[in-house]
């Protein structure tokens, strides 16, 4: 058992508190910067790509070679966006979906979840199991069922056709359970004796310690809601209910798939927005990989 | 108790089996019968037709293309972005001290973004004379016309994928690389093991409940894609790009839902047989 024998020198080091430094070499290694610096280029250049190309004209654009800033920056593409075309309602749309999806995982994944961490019940290993298993099954296998569903209940073509397959999902379910588990009983045990309801010991109990994980539902399900193509693609089928993806897709290969300036304007619109948030809140992204309970 | 917990877990059920398990199983169901889109109003009033629908799809060469392209797709996206990411988190936890976060945030980016929206910037970045081919100009190279090439359109819509899922896979990695016991690294080292075969002899055994679950995860999603597709090529050219969500699509866009159900059941089936033998192959223990 030599594993946990410090060596003597680990801990006279002191710019490396947190991060262990064992293996790692003295010498600067300005090589592997430059790499990790034209990786990062190649990362980022779509990006810039498509920023840049949302304020050039088309004229411009097909000019070859292309030049990389624009020579006349022009706002008409966002104009056309949201003049000509109805971008301002699929805006709308793709938040309205978003922020109605988000609140049904938190309230719904939360109460399931709390049940399978802190509540005893036949069927509990079961249930939780069964959750589990539809963690990989792809949309693809029930949008076409789900469509004769939602047409059924006349709801092809509207908010709630577009919000309710996605109220709910394994993954939230599975992140709230994990984080309830970590989760001391005792708490839990006093509330009971003083005779508080499993409800309200839900609400004002649980619920206010689960912060870091109603932080990282919220993200991933807004995120996956905003991103999502497939299914609003099929229910949607008037402009005035498309969200951003579908409206940006099927424009993209209709009559203004030449128009590389607008699509790109298009493309910003829905992209940065997104960016911008993930910049600020980066943290809470990585978090939530490492809550979903990979080590 | 019993009855409160679920309660508790009622709302999520009542939601998860009408729009989760129940379409699971319907989608399973129909895929044995003719039903079209003449049938949307009477669903249960079709016929039983056996296995007719998966017989014809595998008669059918564009079905066994989609199918060719998934899997080619598959395989060569999933270890490249496998590799490309672990070779990213190796650099951060280990080579460098400076800026790491601003490295870590730029990898993980397109990982946030609208694969739609991305394809968009890509199919004009791949375009004859687009970005791509303009700095492959200055290192004197002709390059292809990305996505109207046969050879050359599925290796495009790869490197896109590839792309955009490193940032994943480089979290995952880092977080199982703080996970690596740093006393095994200096026993290694006293032992005069080098760099290289410490990687394989403990980073990598180490690892490996992480690089089971990267594997799968993105084994998972790139069965499935569609967006790439959809939006750069449309399939084409000459199904060079159908993909088999691209096709299960189509049908449903014609109206054969039935057909369209039994093209996503072999997917779905794909997806648990690539997940098993991952487990089997990834997950023994030496």
């Amino acid at each position: 058992m030599t594993a946990l024998a410090p060596t003597p020198t680990a801990a006279s080091e002191t710019d490396d508190v947190a991060r262990p430094a064992g293996t790692r070499g003295r010498g600067t290694r300005w090589w592997l910067y430059v790499v990790l610096f034209l990786g990062l280029v190649a990362m980022i250049m779509p990006f810039v790509w498509m920023i840049l190309g949302s304020f050039k004209t088309d004229a411009e654009i097909r000019q070859y070679p292309t030049e990389f800033l624009p020579r006349e920056p022009t706002l008409d593409n966002y104009a056309t966006l949201f003049g000509r075309l109805d971008f301002a309602t699929f805006f709308i749309n793709s938040i309205v979906v978003a922020v109605f999806v988000t609140l049904g995982n938190i309230v719904f994944c939360s109460m399931i979840g709390y049940a399978l961490a802190k509540l005893q019940f036949r069927g509990k290993k079961l249930l939780f199991a069964l959750v589990l298993a539809t963690l990989m099954v792809p949309g693809v296998v029930t949008f076409v069922p789900l469509f004769v569903l939602t047409a059924n209940l006349g709801l092809v073509n509207s908010y709630p056709g577009l919000i309710l397959p996605f109220l709910i999902s394994p993954l939230g379910v599975f992140l709230m359970r994990q984080f309830m588990l970590s989760l001391p009983d005792e708490l839990i045990e006093a509330a009971r004796i003083d005779g508080a309801s499993e409800w309200r010991i839900f609400l004002r109990v649980i619920m206010p310690m689960c912060g870091p994980a109603v932080a990282t539902l919220t993200i991933l399900t807004f995120l996956a809601s905003w991103n999502n193509f497939l299914w609003p693609l099929v229910v949607a089928t008037t402009e005035d209910m498309y969200t951003l993806p579908v409206a940006l897709a099927l424009y993209s290969v209709g009559q203004n798939a030449a128009r590389y300036g607008l699509m790109m304007a298009g493309a910003v619109v829905v992209v940065v927005p997104v960016l911008i948030v993930f910049v600020l809140l980066q943290r809470y992204f990585v978090q939530g990989i490492a809550l979903t309970g990979i080590k | 108790m019993t009855l409160t917990a679920w309660l508790f877990a009622a709302p999520f059920l009542v939601l998860f089996l009408v729009f989760m398990a129940g379409p699971i199983v319907a989608s399973l169901g129909m895929s044995f019968t003719d039903m079209t889109t003449r049938d949307l109003e009477t669903p249960f009033q079709v016929n039983l037709v056996g296995f007719d629908n998966y017989v014809r799809l595998f008669q059918d060469p564009r079905f066994l293309r989609s199918l060719l392209n998934t899997f080619t797709f598959v395989i060569v996206a999933v270890p490249l972005t496998m590799a490309l990411a672990l070779a990213v988190a190796l650099a951060l936890d280990k080579g460098i001290r400076r800026f790491r976060t601003v490295f870590r945030v730029g990898y993980y980016a397109p990982v946030v973004t609208s694969i739609v929206a991305i394809a968009i910037v890509w199919r004009f970045i791949l375009q004859p004379d687009g970005l791509l081919n303009g700095f492959l100009g200055l290192l004197g190279i002709q390059g292809p016309d990305w996505l109207q090439s046969t050879a050359w359109a599925l290796p495009s819509l790869i490197m896109m994928a590839v792309w955009r899922n490193i940032g994943t896979l480089m979290v995952i990695f880092l977080a199982a690389l703080q996970g690596v016991p740093r006393e095994h690294h200096e026993a290694a080292m006293v032992d005069g093991a080098n760099a290289w075969q410490r990687f394989w002899n403990i980073t990598i055994p180490a690892m490996r409940p992480a690089l089971l679950f990267a594997a799968v995860i993105t084994g998972i999603g790139f069965l499935q894609f569609f967006e790439e597709p959809y939006v750069m090529t449309q399939g084409g050219p000459l199904d060079a790009t159908l993909s088999t969500a691209m096709y299960t699509y189509d049908q449903f866009g014609f109206g054969n839902y039935a057909y369209a159900s039994a093209a996503s059941y072999v997917l779905f089936i794909a997806i648990v047989i690539l997940s098993f033998i991952q487990f089997r192959f990834l997950g023994k223990k030496d």
